[in-house]
C-alpha cells in the first residue's frame, strides 16, 4: 500500500489541488495533524468558504485570517488559518505603498475594494501570497495549502501574475500618459473608447477605476518582483504538490490534466489521494458474488449476497475510472482514502483517515488536550 | 416531480461535486419525456452535459460573449468589437463587479422572453457562487445609476422575483458538511434574493433494498461470511447516516425534498440519467 510518508519528506510547502468537492480540505487537514505528529510545526491554510476544516478541528468559532494554534496533544504544533482575499490584499498593498498615504488612497478606492472581493483569479493569487508570508515565518517549518476551488487548478500557478498583468492593461496603459512628472491620468473624454465603457457602466464607476490606476502608480515594479519570487517558491523542490480526485471519470479527468500542466512546467505530481473509494470486500468479483445470490435459497442470505455484488460492482467502476490517473504519475503514490461507515466532520474522523494516509508508527494517537 | 419544473427558467445550484449537472440533466429529460420543449443552459463549458441528453438542445453561454452580444444589440457595435479584443472585460467587471453575471442572466430572461421553449433548465454556476450569482442584479441596482446595464439589472430581478418565471431547485448529498450547506444556501437566497425555491434535490440515495441485519442470519464462518457480513454491515451504517441526514435535512427547509437515487457506476452517462429521470417521473403523476 502506497502512503504519503515517502513523497512529503522534507517538504516546505505542501499543495493540495483537485476539483471541487473532492475533499482538498479534509487531505490538507490530515496531512497537517500527521506531520504535527512528527514533530513538526505545520500552517494549514484553506480557503474553502464553508470553514469545513474549522468545523473539524473543533474550532467553534471558525478560523481567523491569522494563524491559530489548534488544540492538540501532540509533540509539534498546528495552526490553521482561513484565507481572508481582502485582508490579505490590503496587507500586500501596504507592504508595497511607498507610504502610508498612497496605501490609504488605494485601499479606500471603490474600485480596489472590488478588485479584492471580485476580480478572477485574485483569491488563488493571494493564496499564493500567504503561502509566501508563511514560508518566511519563522514560527512554521511546513505549510499545507487548501487551493481554491477553482475548476481551472491551474490558476493557482499562473496566479502571482494576476494583477502584474492587469497593471499591464491595456486600459491601465490607455489612462496613464507619461509627462515630465510622471504619469498623469488622461481625460477620460478624450478616449472614445473609455466615453464607450463610462455610458455602460456609468461614469461614476469608472471615475473610480481611474482613481485606482492614479493611486496605483509606480507600485507595478514591486508587484511584479514579489509575483516572481512567490513563482519560484511555487516550483522549488521542496513544494510538493498532492492532487485530489474522487473515484468518479470527471474529477480523475481533471486531476490528469492538472498533472499534465504541471509535468510542462517541469513540477512532478508527489502523490495523489483518491477520496471516499468504496472499500473491497473479499476477494471474489461482482460477477461471482451476483451468482451466489441467484444461487442461494434463503432469501434473507440472498439478500447479502446481492448487497455485496452491489458494492463490488461500484468498487470495481471505481477503479476502471481512477486508472488512467494511477497510469500518468510516473510511478508518484496512488493513496485510496476509503469511504467510510460515517461521515468525517471531526477530530477523530480526521484521525480515522490519517491511518490510510500515512504508515502509523509508535507515535501516540491524537487527541485533543 | 411537479413542482420542481413548476416554472419557465429552473436554475439548478449547490455545491462542487454533489451532482449539479446530474440533476439538470434529469430535470431536462424528464420535462422532455413528458413532451415538453427543453433547453439546457450550462455556464461552466462542461462539454459533457450535451452527451447526457441527447437529443435535447444545449447551449454554453459565457459572460464575455454574453456581453458582447449585448453591447451589439444596444448600438454600441464598435465599442463590442474594442472590448473583445483588448480584453477590456476584465476591467469592466472589476468596476462594476457582478456585470458577468448580470448579462449572463440577462441573456437567459431574452432565451426565456423568446417563449421557443417550454422550459429553460440552467446548470447553476460553479462551487459557492450561486449566491452572489443570484444577488448580482440587486447589487448592481444598488451601485449602478441608469444607463443599460441599470436597464439590464432591473429586466433581471423582475425574472428572479416571478414564481411563474424563475425557481431555483438546490442540490445536496445525504451527508452531514452537504446538507449544512444546503441548509444555509436556502436560508440566505430566501432572506437575500427573493427568489422562489424549488423542492430541494438529494442526490445519491441509496436505493433502499433489503440488507438483513447480518447478527440474525446464519452465515457460518470463512472469508465469504466475512465478507458478507463486512458489507452488509457497511452498507447499514451507511444507510443509517443517510437516513438521519435526509430527516434533518426535510426538518430544517421548507420545501420538499426530492431524492434521487444513487447508481453503481463511477460517472454518469445518457442511459442512467433515462433511468433517474423516469424514477422521478414516477414520483408525483405529470410535471
Amino acid at each position: 500500500m502506497s502512503t504519503l510518508d515517502r513523497p512529503l519528506r522534507g517538504a516546505t510547502v505542501i499543495v493540495c489541488c483537485g476539483s471541487g468537492g473532492v475533499g482538498k480540505t479534509t487531505v490538507a487537514a490530515v496531512i497537517g495533524i500527521e506531520l504535527a505528529r512528527r514533530d513538526q510545526r505545520v500552517v494549514v491554510v484553506t480557503i474553502d468558504p464553508a470553514r469545513r476544516l474549522a468545523d473539524a478541528l473543533g474550532l467553534a468559532d471558525g478560523l481567523g485570517a491569522e494563524p491559530q494554534r489548534i488544540d492538540l496533544d501532540v509533540p509539534g504544533e498546528l495552526w490553521a488559518m482561513m484565507l481572508d482575499t481582502e485582508v490579505m490584499f490590503d496587507r500586500v498593498v501596504r507592504a508595497n505603498a511607498a507610504d502610508a498615504e498612497q496605501a490609504d488612497r488605494i485601499v479606500q478606492n471603490r474600485f480596489f475594494r472590488n478588485m479584492a472581493g471580485a476580480l478572477s483569479g485574485t483569491q488563488e493569487y493571494m493564496a499564493s501570497e500567504a503561502l509566501h508570508q508563511l514560508h518566511g515565518d519563522e514560527r512554521f517549518d511546513v505549510v499545507v495549502v487548501d487551493t481554491p476551488p477553482s475548476r481551472h487548478a491551474l490558476d493557482f500557478l499562473e496566479a502571482p501574475g494576476v494583477l502584474a498583468r492587469f497593471l499591464d492593461h491595456k486600459v491601465f496603459k490607455l489612462l496613464m500618459l507619461p509627462t515630465r512628472s510622471g504619469l498623469r491620468v488622461l481625460n477620460t473624454a478624450a478616449q472614445p473608447i473609455l466615453r464607450a465603457i463610462g455610458r455602460v457602466v456609468g461614469s461614476d464607476v469608472l471615475a473610480d477605476a481611474v482613481a485606482f490606476f492614479q493611486a496605483f502608480a509606480g507600485m507595478e515594479v514591486g508587484f511584479r518582483d514579489r509575483a516572481s519570487s512567490v513563482m519560484s517558491l511555487l516550483i522549488s523542490p521542496d513544494t510538493r504538490y498532492v492532487l485530489v480526485a474522487a473515484p468518479r471519470h470527471d474529477t480523475v479527468d481533471e486531476a490528469v490534466w492538472f498533472a499534465d500542466q504541471l509535468r510542462a512546467r517541469g513540477i512532478g505530481v508527489s502523490a495523489a489521494v483518491v477520496n471516499r473509494t468504496h472499500p473491497r470486500f473479499g476477494s471474489g468479483t461482482a460477477a461471482e458474488a451476483a451468482e451466489q445470490a441467484a444461487e442461494e435459497k434463503d432469501p434473507a442470505t440472498a439478500a447479502l449476497w446481492t448487497n455485496l455484488a452491489e458494492l463490488r460492482t461500484i468498487a470495481e467502476r471505481e477503479r476502471e475510472a481512477v486508472a488512467p490517473l494511477d497510469d500518468r504519475l510516473d510511478g508518484a503514490a496512488l493513496v485510496e482514502v476509503p469511504l467510510l461507515a460515517g461521515d468525517v466532520h471531526d477530530l477523530d474522523g480526521l484521525v480515522e483517515i490519517g491511518t490510510h494516509l500515512f504508515k502509523r508508527r509508535s507515535v501516540p494517537a491524537a487527541g485533543r488536550r | 416531480m411537479p413542482t420542481l419544473i413548476a416554472a419557465n427558467v429552473v436554475v439548478v445550484a449547490g455545491k462542487g461535486g454533489v451532482g449539479k449537472t446530474t440533476v439538470t440533466a434529469v430535470l431536462a429529460r424528464a420535462a422532455a419525456d413528458t413532451g415538453l420543449q427543453v433547453l439546457v443552459v450550462e455556464l461552466d463549458g462542461k462539454p459533457l452535459l450535451a452527451t447526457l441528453v441527447p437529443g435535447i438542445e444545449v447551449r454554453s453561454i459565457s459572460a464575455s460573449d454574453a456581453l458582447n452580444e449585448y453591447l451589439r444589440e444596444k448600438g454600441f457595435t464598435r465599442v463590442a468589437k474594442r472590448l473583445a479584443s483588448s480584453g477590456v472585460i476584465d476591467v469592466i467587471s472589476t468596476a462594476a463587479p457582478g456585470i458577468d453575471d448580470i448579462v449572463v442572466l440577462g441573456k437567459i430572461k431574452q432565451l426565456e422572453r423568446s417563449r421557443q421553449w417550454d422550459l429553460i433548465v440552467v446548470d447553476g454556476p460553479a462551487a459557492g457562487h450561486a449566491i452572489t450569482f443570484l444577488t448580482s442584479a440587486k447589487g448592481m441596482l444598488d451601485s449602478v445609476r441608469g444607463g443599460p446595464v441599470y436597464a439590464q439589472a432591473k429586466d433581471v430581478m423582475e425574472l428572479l422575483g416571478d414564481p411563474e418565471r424563475c425557481q431555483v431547485v438546490l442540490v445536496t448529498l445525504p451527508e452531514t458538511t452537504p446538507v449544512n450547506e444546503v441548509i444555509e444556501t436556502s436560508a440566505t437566497l430566501a432572506e437575500r434574493v427573493g427568489v422562489r425555491l424549488g423542492p430541494v434535490v438529494i442526490n445519491g440515495v441509496d436505493p433502499r433494498t433489503d440488507v438483513p441485519d447480518p447478527s440474525t442470519l446464519k452465515l457460518g464462518r470463512g472469508s465469504d461470511a466475512n465478507a458478507l457480513r463486512a458489507a452488509a454491515v457497511f452498507r447499514r451504517a451507511r444507510r443509517a447516516m443517510q437516513d438521519d441526514e435526509i430527516a434533518r435535512l426535510e426538518r430544517s427547509v421548507t420545501t420538499p425534498v426530492v431524492e434521487l437515487v444513487s447508481l453503481p457506476v463511477a460517472g454518469l452517462a445518457a442511459d442512467d440519467i433515462q433511468l433517474l429521470a423516469a424514477s422521478l417521473a414516477n414520483l408525483g403523476g405529470t410535471p
